[in-house]
């Protein structure tokens, strides 16, 4: 097919343009007279400028071939061909909390409510790789997470979960390879084939630097551990996805859509370049990269995002890297809806909030999705709040005929248009990037961190100042405080159980065979050639913990210490 | 606003020293972002300190900064810990006039004991810029010249 083909002719375009200046003469003209618009002109979240209504003249550029087809290069209409007409979305709600034998109740309890996927969060000093017991934790053991030291852990966490089963996805970044090991080795324990295991780790360390803020050690060893995971997954994990490349930190950091997408994707060439310098054939992992994106509050804005970041991704992956397998071009992601818009006031507004970004989710093609609870301004969300969200969800999936067809808002004139405006602001972005130096050099001059933090003012000054409503916060505000709300108890015994129960695990292990395994790990990451999952596979099933593998590396490798930008 | 709120603290704002810290493993940094923003569009001094501080070293550093405020930003729920050893440690530095305020996702009762503990002022999710300018003026205004 002609790459230039365009949806309509010069001649139909000419006759569209010219009705449509005659009606902003007519119709839009005297009706204005008599009722101004509400303001002088409206923009997206991101920015970009929102005309009256679309028609086919704001497509031209867009050709056929750009759209095309689910399943089909460049996959903007979705990575595949039938989508949820096959299977709905994987509806994944996070969970993770105390000591892994209460997430693992939780998450029985979110299976038989019907959820598909398992997804856990861990504790501070599990995703900044510290033991319980070590001073920075104080306070935070299994508070915001699940606490995890040891493979003992991690048995529990897991306990009667068929992983051959369910997929689990594991929110863990500085240490995930370590995370990463521990399932590896429960699942053999537990007699699961390591080739049917099918999860994900989130392991995407750039956008740590640029926006969550969770590291260990500087960039350059850091990507080294990404590559590994990536090299090791892609021998012996087929169907595991070792790499989550995110821009929902991003954009709850306080980036725009147009900046989600386009940081994203700096990420994403970064990482498949060391994959590929490493040796790898960019089509032996490329199938298994999988993104995670927000679906924040601006509806077709954010339809238009996923739309537009399968098309930027497609083609960095044809044109950039040369992959040829189409599953090296098709972009899966999963998706969450957007915390930092939940409200302290008026909570239960929070599930309507959320219905309308799960919905944006899925008409933008989701591969699985969590919608958020909604006590979550107030503390980590409570069994009922878990369930009126996934509830959202079933009902989106079986009530509202939205996952009966395969992007059934694509050919909207606003959307395609959008689309198309959304990957050019990217493409601009990429090519800044490109001229500073690349994706670590910016990360190092605080590219990425300035315009997160100039995004982030910005929304901060246009809510205050009602330019940017927000329900309960700044209209429609009711009088008397906010209401009381039922939320998650933190059991303040978890921190000493829990570095008791670590206490008793390194009681209970051949010392020797740790101390000799560490200097073995040591030896291994002064290889820069070698790859550290076998070893730290070892490590934990010696009954090695997080710190000990952790604190081991630094003395190596150091720590990364932040510039700050304001 | 940013413009109103930097104009109507002319001369007020000015002469305010503020050090805003991250304690702890928690890494949200937008809020305490705009927060250092929005004070030093209004006038103030603002020192950041930057993520993973134990609340010994923002003590240590406020001291030295010869700061008015230490603002202390928290996220992850772990504010009944580190606050109580930021005010033992401005104790034992003996650096009492410093105002210590909180800002974050703080539950109500916790406010409540925080307050009791010394930290002056709690600036919640949502708090519009302008607000957390006029509060850190009025608390300064209100320990008086040192």
């Amino acid at each position: 097919m002609n790459r230039q083909q365009t949806l309509f002719s010069k001649d139909e375009l000419d006759r569209i343009d010219a009705e449509y200046r005659d009606w902003e003469g007519n119709e839009v003209a005297r009706f204005l007279e008599r009722s101004p618009e509400r303001r002088d002109t409206f923009r997206t979240g991101a920015g970009l400028d929102v005309k009256r209504t679309y028609t086919p003249v704001d497509t031209p550029e867009t050709p056929w071939d750009d759209i095309g087809l689910p399943g089909r290069y460049p996959f903007t209409r979705g990575p595949y061909p039938t989508m949820h007409r096959g299977r709905p979305w994987t509806m994944r709600q996070i969970a993770g909390f105390g000591m892994a034998a209460d997430t693992n109740r939780r998450f029985h309890y979110l299976m038989a409510q019907g959820q598909t996927g398992l997804s856990v969060d861990f504790d501070m000093p599990t995703l900044m790789g510290y033991d319980s017991d070590h001073p920075m934790s104080e306070g935070e053991v299994g508070r915001e997470g699940v606490a995890i030291d040891t493979l003992a852990d991690m048995e529990a966490l897991f306990d009667r979960i068929d992983l051959e089963k369910i997929s689990v996805s594991m929110t863990i970044n500085p240490s995930a390879w370590i995370l990463f090991a521990m399932y590896i080795a429960v699942a053999e324990k537990n007699g699961f084939d390591q080739a049917k295991l099918s999860g994900t780790i989130q392991n995407d360390i750039l956008k740590e630097y640029m926006a969550q803020k969770e590291w260990i050690y500087p960039v350059r060893p850091s990507l080294r551990i990404v590559r590994d995971c990536i090299t090791y997954g892609a021998q012996h994990l087929p169907r595991y996805n070792p790499l989550n490349i995110s821009g929902y930190h991003i954009s709850e950091a306080g980036a725009v859509a147009t900046q989600e997408v386009a940081y994203t994707m700096a990420s994403t060439i970064q990482y498949v370049q060391e994959a590929v310098d490493a040796g790898v054939d960019v089509d032996d992992f490329a199938p298994r990269l999988s993104f995670f994106f927000v679906s924040q509050a601006d509806f077709f804005e954010e339809i238009a995002k996923f739309r537009a970041a399968r098309r930027v991704y497609a083609k960095i992956m044809a044109e950039r890297f040369g992959a040829k397998k189409p599953e090296s071009c098709r972009l899966r992601f999963h998706a969450q809806t957007a915390a930092a818009t939940l409200t302290k006031p008026q909570p239960k507004v929070n599930i309507v909030r959320t219905a309308f970004q799960a919905m944006s989710a899925v008409l933008g093609g989701a591969q699985s999705l969590h919608t958020n609870g909604l006590d979550e301004a107030y503390s980590i969300p409570t069994e009922e709040a878990m369930k009126i969200a996934l509830r959202t969800q079933q009902v989106i999936a079986h009530e509202t005929g939205a996952a009966d067809v395969v992007d059934g808002i694509g050919g909207s004139w606003y959307v395609e248009n959008l689309t198309t405006r959304i990957e050019e602001e990217v493409w601009k972005i990429l090519d800044e990037v490109e001229e500073m130096g690349g994706t670590i050099q910016c990360i190092d001059d605080g590219y990425f961190q300035r315009g997160i933090a100039d995004s982030a003012y910005d929304y901060a000054i246009r809510k205050a100042s009602g330019d940017r409503p927000v329900i309960g916060v700044n209209c429609y505000v009711e009088e008397g405080g906010d209401p009381e709300v039922e939320v998650h108890p933190h059991d303040p015994e978890t921190e000493r159980n829990q570095i008791a129960h670590l206490q008793r695990v390194r009681d209970g292990r051949d010392e020797s065979q740790v101390q000799q395994l560490l200097e073995e790990l040591r030896n291994t990451a002064e290889d820069e050639s070698k790859n550290l999952m076998p070893v730290t596979i070892k490590l934990v099933k010696a009954g090695a913990s997080m710190g000990d593998i952790v604190e081991t590396l630094r003395e190596l490798w150091g720590t990364y210490r932040e510039t700050p930008v304001i | 606003m940013a413009e109103n709120a930097a104009k109507s603290a002319q001369g007020a704002g000015e002469n305010i020293r503020v050090l805003l810290a991250k304690v702890g493993l928690d890494g949200h940094d937008r809020g305490v972002k705009v927060v250092a923003r929005a004070l030093r569009d209004a006038g103030m001094d603002v020192v950041y300190s930057g993520l993973h501080r134990t609340p010994e070293e923002v003590v240590a550093a406020a001291v030295q900064e010869d700061v008015d405020v230490l603002g202390v930003s928290i996220l992850s729920g772990a504010h009944m810990t580190v606050f109580p050893r930021v005010m033992k440690a401005l104790d034992e530095h003996d650096a009492e006039d410093i105002i210590v305020a909180g800002g974050g996702v703080i539950p109500d009762d916790d406010v409540a004991r925080l307050t009791e503990m010394g930290v002056q002022k709690i600036l919640l999710q949502d708090t519009p810029p302008d607000e957390i300018v006029n509060a850190f003026r009025q608390l300064v205004a209100e320990r008086g010249p040192r």
